[in-house]
C-alpha cells in the first residue's frame, strides 16, 4: 500500500518537491517537516511536483497555506505543477488558482525561477 | 419496513490512519451506489473532512475514541451519518474562508466545513450534550456532478 512519500530533488536555485500517494491528516505532518527543512536551509524557490498524487485533503492545502507567506518574505515562492484533475479540483474549489501559480510542466515553473534570477 | 432502503456501518478508532480505512469504506458504498468516480472522491472527501474535524476538535487528537460512520442508501439518496462522543462544535460560525486571511493569520480551520457543504448536496449537524454528535452528509444521485455549478 503506498500511503504518502516525499522526494526531494535541488538544482541550481530551485528545490523540487515530488509528492506521491495520499495527503491527509495523517500525512499532512510529512509535507510540513519537508517544508521546515527546506525553510532551516534558506530554500525558497520551491517547486511541488503533483504528478503522482492522488488524493489531498483540507489537511495537505492546509501546509501549502503555512508556509507560502514566508517562502515570499524571503523573495521566493511555492509553484504547484503536474496536478491530475481530480487533484486540481480540491485546489479549485478552496481559491488556491488565485494566489498561488500552478503549472501544468514542472520545467515551466522551474523556467519561472531561472527567469527571475539575476 | 422499506426493501429500498439499505444501510453499512463501520466504527474506527479515532486515528488519522483511520482516515484511509474510511475513505475506502464509503469509495466502494459510492461506487456500489452508481456515482462516477468524480462523484464517489468528491463524497470520500466530504467524509474524509468531517473525521477530520471529529479527530482534531472533538476528540482533540485522543486515538481511543469511536468514530461511527453509517451509510444509507434509499432510492437516489445516499446518506453518510458519522456519530462522534466528543466535544459539541458548532459549525454554523464557520464562514466561508477567505483565502488571503487565512494565509496572512497561518489560520488553517474552516477549510474542511467549507468543502463538506461545497462537496455535497445538503450537510447537517445535531449535537445533544453530553451523549453524541451527528454530521449527515447527503448526496443525491440525480444531482451528482453539480459541484462546480454551486
Amino acid at each position: 500500500m503506498i500511503d504518502f512519500k516525499i522526494h526531494q530533488r535541488d538544482s541550481e536555485n530551485v528545490s523540487v518537491i515530488e509528492l506521491k500517494g495520499y495527503l491527509d491528516a495523517h500525512t499532512a505532518p510529512d509535507l510540513e517537516t519537508a517544508f521546515q527543512k527546506l525553510m532551516s536551509e534558506s530554500k525558497f524557490n520551491i517547486v511541488v511536483n503533483c504528478r503522482d498524487l492522488s488524493y489531498i485533503s483540507s489537511a495537505g492545502l492546509g501546509v501549502f497555506m503555512a508556509y507560502v507567506e514566508d517562502v515570499r518574505k524571503n523573495k521566493g515562492d511555492i509553484k504547484l505543477t503536474n496536478m491530475t484533475p481530480k487533484v486540481y479540483n480540491v485546489f479549485d474549489l478552496l481559491g488556491f488558482p488565485i494566489l498561488y501559480e500552478i503549472y501544468k510542466d514542472e520545467q515551466e515553473a522551474i523556467g519561472r525561477f531561472q527567469g527571475a534570477k539575476k | 419496513m422499506n426493501m429500498q432502503a439499505a444501510q453499512r456501518t463501520k466504527i474506527i478508532l479515532s486515528r488519522t490512519d483511520n482516515l484511509l480505512v474510511i475513505r475506502e469504506f464509503v469509495s466502494e458504498e459510492a461506487r456500489a451506489f452508481g456515482f462516477s468516480d468524480e462523484d464517489a472522491a468528491n463524497i470520500i472527501l466530504a467524509v474524509d473532512e468531517a473525521c477530520t474535524n471529529i479527530i482534531k476538535h472533538a476528540y482533540q487528537y485522543a486515538t481511543d475514541k469511536e468514530i461511527e460512520v453509517t451509510v444509507l442508501r434509499k432510492n437516489r439518496c445516499f446518506e453518510i451519518r458519522i456519530f462522534d462522543t466528543g466535544r459539541s462544535f458548532d459549525p454554523t460560525t464557520i464562514r466561508q474562508p477567505d483565502l488571503k486571511e487565512h494565509i496572512g493569520h497561518r489560520k488553517r480551520g474552516g477549510l474542511g466545513v467549507y468543502l463538506m457543504k461545497k462537496l455535497m448536496d445538503r450537510v447537517e449537524y445535531d449535537f445533544h450534550k453530553g451523549k453524541r454528535n451527528e454530521v449527515r452528509l447527503i448526496k443525491n444521485l440525480s444531482n451528482a456532478s453539480k459541484v462546480a455549478e454551486r
